[in-house]
């Protein structure tokens, strides 16, 4: 796998997510990805800067170009140091939420990714990595 | 911090969301429609999302709040202009938007405003006659 292009963004207030999206978007049309994957990349970045924010109370995003020699793609990593997810199952499930959302932060950006990997232990923190394709 | 415009069109109200709105945004403009329609005796809110690049689950979650209030405030709200790559996105995410009336643009969104709020009236008026 290599790494073409990055950018590191800070999360810490609601202005940053937007930050996120912007810059998601603005790899995701240099990658070449479609209208329709580019809206879903960026609507998922927007759910899991948010819950790095809400939930992880801030942390970074790493945004990626990337190329496995046959496609390319961005990988989005959100990592923070908040209090981690107890039971990861129950965060993933559709409507389920600890706070005042929908529940559908981390199920949506699942399905709207093609790979979708979350780690977190408690007291340490939360790190989740979603990779869009292009075609 | 910024805040959405809100237009005044005889018993409407016209919001055109422009910008791309960090949470307290759209919470601000969910506040702000309520009054104005309390203020104004709107009879229909008309939301124009076309220039969005993406509906997330808070700004979806917004929407929907937004018009039921409206509906509890007897006012009626039909969103408009949504791209067609946010609908597949919206509905892949998890959201159907179940209780908010759509048209594709706002000429049609006013026609379907207009229809809505004479029926509302003649429904009443019938439900008055019991």
């Amino acid at each position: 796998m290599q790494t073409t292009t990055s950018d590191r963004l800070t999360v810490r207030a609601e202005e940053d997510v937007v930050k996120v999206r912007q810059a998601t978007r603005s790899l995701a049309q240099k990658t070449g990805l479609n209208l329709v994957d580019q809206t879903k990349v960026v609507t998922a970045a927007s759910e899991l800067a948010r819950n790095t924010l809400v939930y992880g109370g801030g942390g970074e995003v790493l945004i990626e170009a990337i190329s496995d020699g046959m496609r390319s793609g961005v990988r989005l990593t959100f990592e923070d140091k908040g209090p981690g997810i107890a039971d990861i199952e129950l965060a993933m499930k559709d409507g389920f939420t600890s706070g005042t959302g929908l529940g559908l932060g981390l199920s949506g950006a699942k399905r709207l990714a093609n790979e979708f990997r979350i780690e977190s232990r408690l007291g340490e923190g939360t790190t989740v990595v979603i990779t869009k394709w292009k075609g | 911090m910024e805040r959405i415009p809100i237009l005044r069109m005889g018993d409407f109200l016209l919001v055109t969301i422009q910008v791309d709105m960090h949470d307290r945004v759209a919470l601000a403009l969910q506040d702000d429609l309520t009054n104005r329609i309390v203020k104004n005796h709107a009879r229909g809110v008309l939301i124009d999302i076309s220039a969005l690049d993406i509906v997330d689950s808070f700004i979806g979650r917004t929407l929907a709040n937004i018009a039921s209030m409206a509906r509890i405030l007897d006012a009626q709200t039909v969103l408009v202009g949504m791209q067609p790559a946010v609908a597949i996105t919206l509905v892949e995410l998890g959201i159907s938007l179940p209780n908010i009336r759509t048209a594709l643009n706002v000429e049609k969104g006013v026609s379907l405003l207009r229809a809505e709020v004479e029926n509302n009236i003649m429904e009443r008026d019938a439900n008055y006659d019991i």
